[in-house]
């Protein structure tokens, strides 16, 4: 998902566990949140600082492909929509970031992993927008897998994370909806248009897929994860689910997933589905996608050329902490 | 923040009625001067959301975002009353999308590249400074309801852009030696566009006659002294007042960058004409 592969410790069995682990353990089962000043494992924190810090940093990258389009949005109305969704995004990577903050992790330690590539992002966002039905097939498919994921997250153990997956999924069902907006203009509109959606349809599809992580009989460890209720389902099991919701969609649209053995299965009361090329997205994760260098060279630059600035904030702020210390000193 | 807000926008429910917006005999000049208001928030949005995902620290690109986003808000009530009362069949979108260069009508200031950090935030306040002294007059005095209407409504956001500005030059300004520099040669390179603000033309009298716009050598004193306030907290210096401006904006003659903004912010418009997006 936004946190696609997020390396967590092996599960530990209740016999394994410390008295503090089993306390630990029976809240969570209970349904009970974790609050930041409470006991919690070592390895539950450091694996949600991963989780949220990949999740935070995936919405900071992820305004880039969009924001590629907000100076050619075609109409006002589209341009406002477009700029107040990425905006969003930036919100949402400051909720996450806060959240990650109240682990004792901050944020410019996380920014940092992030440059120097010892984090990771979504491997979606290293995927280019070509054209303007990119935007819909983004909202519509990446927003869209990204609600599977983050819906269930809302009850996750961890209560900040819980609290800003709240805030978060009110917005992205509408990031979603305006996607599927424009992708219903594209696919209904003139030939060039609809060609453009298919077009689109046609290179994000599997990189969508891809979203939800590994397939489970190749993704280690996170039974841990759920079992602290930082993972909530299986990532073929949200992967179905997003194929089942989308499928009807895109038919809908008239236009054609690119998959040759899609084909609804009465049996599982789902589609059968090609999954994707894995290799692929393992040389997306390994900085060999289409937009990586981009992606990351963007928000490298955006903070090394920011430094003058958050410096010269710092400064004056230090300053005015003087003169304040000095007018009180001089008033005594 | 929200696009449902923006999106509504242009959907004015109920106008006031307002006699100027069908007097022909004023249409062509309320035309341009309309054009002049919408042209201004649209280019400088546009410059504005270039910034979108690369600000220099996260809060900053979702306040660059934000603005951004109202200019765009008010282009489109300023451009939607434009098209209104020129009575052609034009809206928003149509002016915006399918203008050539010698049509637009904002200053030159807002068509700059949006440099670095310093030049987009001098240029907002330098701008905004001037921007909010026109709105504050037209909601408060323009005899044209409409016109009065769509300013109470701008003024809002645009105090609100003008006071995280000037907080901005003055905390930039008085900052590190090197925030400093660059702030002041931000106002050095920004200083000779700005008298384009207040060089009036027969638009601006036609306005100003009928009680739509304020005289313009009248905003130009609170600006100045708007201005030398806050360059004094920020410890930066005025330029040297030598009252030259590059002018031509507000009648059509712009530098070479609006043709670049135009070629892409028009692409789409321009490469499938007649398609609804
Ligand atoms: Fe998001
Ligand atoms: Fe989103
Ligand atoms: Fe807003």
């Amino acid at each position: 998902m936004y946190a696609q592969l997020v390396k967590s410790d092996a599960l530990k069995s209740r016999e394994d566990m410390s008295p503090e682990e089993r306390a630990f353990q029976d809240r969570v089962d209970n349904g009970e949140k974790i609050e930041p000043k409470e006991w919690m494992p070592e390895g539950y924190r450091k694996t949600l600082i991963r989780q949220i810090g990949q999740h935070a940093h995936s919405e900071i990258v992820g305004q880039l492909p969009e924001g590629n389009w907000i100076t050619r949005a075609p109409t006002l109305e589209r341009k406002a929509i477009l700029l107040a969704k990425v905006q969003d995004e930036a919100g949402h990577g400051l909720y996450l970031y806060s959240a990650a903050e109240t682990l004792g992790v901050s944020r410019d330690e996380l920014l940092e992993k992030l440059h120097s590539g010892n984090m990771k992002y979504s491997s979606i966002f290293n995927y280019p927008t070509l054209n303007w039905a990119d935007m819909g097939a983004v909202g519509w498919l990446v927003d869209g897998a990204a609600i599977m994921n983050q819906v269930p997250l809302q009850r996750t153990s961890y209560g900040p994370y819980s609290r800003a997956m709240i805030r978060i999924c009110k917005e992205e069902s509408f990031h979603q909806r305006q996607g599927y907006s424009i992708m219903m203009k594209m696919a209904f509109g003139t030939p060039e248009q609809k060609e453009m959606a298919q077009d689109a349809l046609n290179r994000f599809w599997y990189p969508a897929l891809m979203m939800f992580g590994p397939s489970d009989k190749d993704s280690v460890h996170s039974a841990q994860s759920m079992a602290w209720k930082i993972k909530m389902n299986t990532n073929d099991e949200l992967r179905q689910k997003f194929v089942n919701e989308t499928v009807p969609q895109a038919e809908y649209l008239g236009l054609t997933v690119p998959d040759e053995n899609l084909a609804w299965n009465e049996d599982k009361q789902g589609y059968d589905f090609s999954e994707p090329d894995w290799s692929e997205f393992f040389e997306v994760i390994k900085g060999n996608g289409p937009c990586n260098r981009e992606r990351l060279g963007a928000r490298v630059k955006a903070w090394e050329d920011g430094a003058w600035f958050r410096d010269g904030l710092n400064a004056y702020a230090d300053k005015a902490a003087a003169r304040r210390q000095a007018a009180s000193v001089a008033a005594e | 923040m929200s696009a449902p807000e923006a999106a509504t926008n242009s959907a004015t429910a109920s106008l006031p009625d307002d006699t100027f917006v069908s007097d022909a005999s004023l249409r062509p000049q309320f035309f341009e001067w309309l054009c002049r208001m919408g042209d201004n928030a649209l280019i400088l949005g546009h410059r504005t959301s270039e910034w979108c995902g690369h600000g220099p620290v996260l809060e900053e690109d979702i306040a660059l975002a934000n603005t951004a986003l109202d200019l765009i808000g008010h282009t489109q009530m300023w451009l939607g009353l434009a098209g209104e009362v020129e009575g052609e069949g034009r809206d928003a979108d149509k002016l915006t999308y399918l203008r050539d260069a010698m049509k637009f009508r904002n200053l030159l200031l807002v068509e700059l590249p949006k440099g670095d950090m310093a030049v987009t935030i001098m240029r907002e306040f330098l701008f905004d400074a001037y921007h909010h002294l026109m709105l504050s007059w037209l909601a408060e005095n323009s005899k044209s309801p409409r016109v009065a209407e769509i300013a109470a409504k701008t003024l809002k956001e645009v105090s609100y852009h003008l006071d995280r500005a000037s907080d901005l030059v003055v905390r930039l300004g008085d900052g590190s030696a090197e925030s400093h520099r660059r702030m002041q040669e931000a106002m050095d390179l920004l200083w000779p566009y700005c008298g384009e603000m207040f060089a009036g033309d027969e638009i601006d009298a036609a306005m100003s006659d009928a009680g739509i716009a304020p005289n313009l050598d009248d905003l130009q004193t609170g600006w100045d002294a708007a201005v030398r306030d806050l360059f004094d907290e920020a410890t930066l210096k005025m330029p040297d007042q030598g009252g030259f401006a590059h002018k031509g904006g507000k009648q059509g003659r712009h530098t070479e960058h609006l043709g670049f903004i135009l070629a892409e912010m028009q692409f789409l418009q321009r490469a499938y004409p007649g398609a609804t997006w």
